[in-house]
């Protein structure tokens, strides 16, 4: 059994074929759509997590890449970088789950690591760089 | 019962002087009254930690050996360039200026990773960065190159200068488009699936001082963690704008132009940021002491987040269009900070680009510094346009130049 949180960006030609639908139906793995993003004519960036046997898993993987579809590891885990955070709050409406999250009336901000689904949404959000992810560490 | 600032500076030489924040000083208005806590109150402290573009700064560099002459020529720091058009070794480095080389918005949205803000946020942390400079060469600045290393200590002075800053006030922001949007108040999700404020509120300086009653001209700050000093009123300062009955602007009005000496300043206080498709920015520490000299100032300074309202604005059209006044609706500060508003029956979650918490730090900084005799409170030599200056803020008047037409260029022979 394999699991693993993927970013799979879609070319502009393929944005329009049920590629997800093939990969349930062709090769039985479970797709979690964690976030999407597609635009008709431009590129689609999806985040899902995908789990199933290793063979299929693989297989799928090799069909996705042959198709031309990017895939890349999601960052294992969000970091806060309190030093770096001002507590502004601007990531808290960002951040689906409330892992970012403002107290109130103290308006003190903080990160629960246990919410965060690694979704990366508040990385643009954040004007002071003080979320970053795994993935920083190896560039 | 008024008091004097030589009065109140007395009381804090001797340590006896009454301070508490501009949070603090809303239950004690409201416990012992006006009148009373007017008369025991000498000093209330605001703050606020915002971006604001407008900042910047200036560095003397020492000259060379042999000299040469940066004014005129090209310089940048960490590859951001500085303005040069003064004397030899005088440069100004701009919040806003992007690193040579970015891409900006050419693929939308831009990072902007790194500009103006962060260089001085990078001095202030004592890091060295790299000045790159060319020039044309003269019989007296014979020099044209010069690479080297600099940091704050390397520099004879080295001063920030926002032309605008203390924003009293400002616009809520909304999209009310189909697509999202990258603007200087964040991302904004479309349809209005979020809002964002940027202001202190009940902590910020001008909104408990809203007539400028007290902070003027040469009035002494809390800067990035430093002194620094009200230079006068900042760029696009529109006191004459509508007030609600407790005289605080409902809308964005006063500004401070300040400066300070960035050798004093922290990291902590003086911060470069980057804004996803708008540009680089730099948000700066800083609090204001508000001198208690009669009843009314205190009552101003006791002003609540519930009192102060803020227009929601739209930054898909009205914003960018700058066609004229265009709210959307009126939300109070204690509607924004409870994490949404209202607008046409919707709820719209909310969220701030103004940090309450520093502010709140800086406030009480400030209020220590005052309390153990170590700040003294300046009498301001000019009091900033009010109400009654019939100021305007106004927008450009474009007129068409004629092409190709005959007037000199400066070249003419």
């Amino acid at each position: 059994m394999t699991k693993k949180r993927l970013i799979l960006t879609f070319p502009a030609n393929l944005v329009d074929q049920p590629i997800t639908y093939q990969l349930v139906k062709k090769f039985d793995l479970m797709v979690n759509i964690l976030r999407a993003q597609i635009t008709p004519e431009e590129q689609g960036k999806m985040t899902v997590e995908i789990s199933g046997s290793a063979k299929n898993f693989q297989t799928g993987i090799d069909f996705l890449a042959g198709l031309g579809v990017g895939v890349r590891p999601l960052a294992q885990e969000v970091k806060w970088i309190e030093d770096r955070c001002i507590e502004c709050s601007a990531c808290t409406t960002i951040c689906p789950t409330g892992a970012l999250f403002v107290t109130r009336p103290e308006m003190r901000v903080y990160f629960d690591k246990e919410k965060c689904i690694a979704c990366e949404l508040c990385l643009p959000a954040c004007p002071y760089g003080a979320v970053g992810t795994d993935r920083d560490d190896a560039l | 019962m008024a008091k004097t600032i030589q009065e109140i500076n007395e009381k804090i030489a001797g340590r006896q002087a009454v301070v508490f924040t501009a949070e603090e000083v809303i239950e004690i208005v409201r416990r012992k009254g006006a009148r009373k806590a007017a008369a025991e109150v000498d000093v209330v402290t605001t703050g606020t930690f915002a971006p604001m573009c407008s900042s910047g700064a200036y560095f003397n560099v020492g000259h060379t050996r042999p000299r040469m002459k940066l004014g005129g020529g090209h310089v940048t720091l960490n590859g951001v360039p500085a303005y040069t058009g003064l004397a030899a070794v005088d440069i100004f480095l701009g919040a806003t200026a992007v690193c040579e080389g970015d891409p900006k918005n050419s693929i939308h949205p831009g990072r902007f990773a790194y500009g103006g803000g962060h260089v001085v946020e990078d001095l202030v942390a004592g890091k060295d960065v790299k000045l790159l400079a060319t020039a044309y060469g003269t019989d007296c600045y014979p020099r044209q190159e010069l690479e080297t290393w600099i940091k704050l200590t390397d520099m004879n002075e080295a001063v920030l200068f926002n032309i605008r800053n203390c924003y009293q006030n400002y616009n809520v922001a909304v999209n009310n488009s189909e697509r999202v949007i990258y603007t200087y108040m964040g991302i904004l999700q479309p349809r209005m699936r979020n809002a964002t404020y940027c202001s202190a509120a009940q902590l910020s300086p001008l909104l408990n001082d809203p007539l400028y009653r007290t902070i003027g001209m040469g009035t002494r700050i809390f800067l990035g963690g430093g002194i620094g000093y009200v230079v006068g009123p900042g760029t696009q300062h529109n006191p004459c704008v509508p007030r609600s009955e407790n005289r605080v602007p409902r809308c964005g009005a006063g500004t401070l132009s300040i400066t300070g000496n960035l050798k004093q300043m922290e990291p902590r206080w003086v911060r470069g940021a980057s804004f996803v498709g708008y540009g680089t920015t730099m948000a700066i520490g800083i609090g204001v002491p508000i001198p208690i000299l009669d009843e009314e100032i205190l009552i101003n300074t006791s002003v609540e987040d519930s009192d102060i309202t803020a227009q929601v604005v739209d930054y898909s059209s009205a914003y960018p269009e700058n066609a004229g006044a265009a709210s959307l609706a009126e939300v109070t500060y204690a509607e924004l900070k409870s994490g949404s508003i209202t607008v046409g029956g919707r709820k719209i979650p909310a969220s701030g680009l103004s940090s309450y918490a520093r502010a709140k730090e800086i406030a009480s900084i400030l209020k220590s510094w005052i309390s153990e005799g170590r700040f003294l409170l300046t009498q301001p030599v000019e009091t900033l346009p009010s109400t009654d200056s019939g100021m305007l803020f106004k927008s450009l008047s474009e007129r068409p130049v004629e092409k190709f037409s005959p007037i000199s260029t400066g070249f003419g022979g």
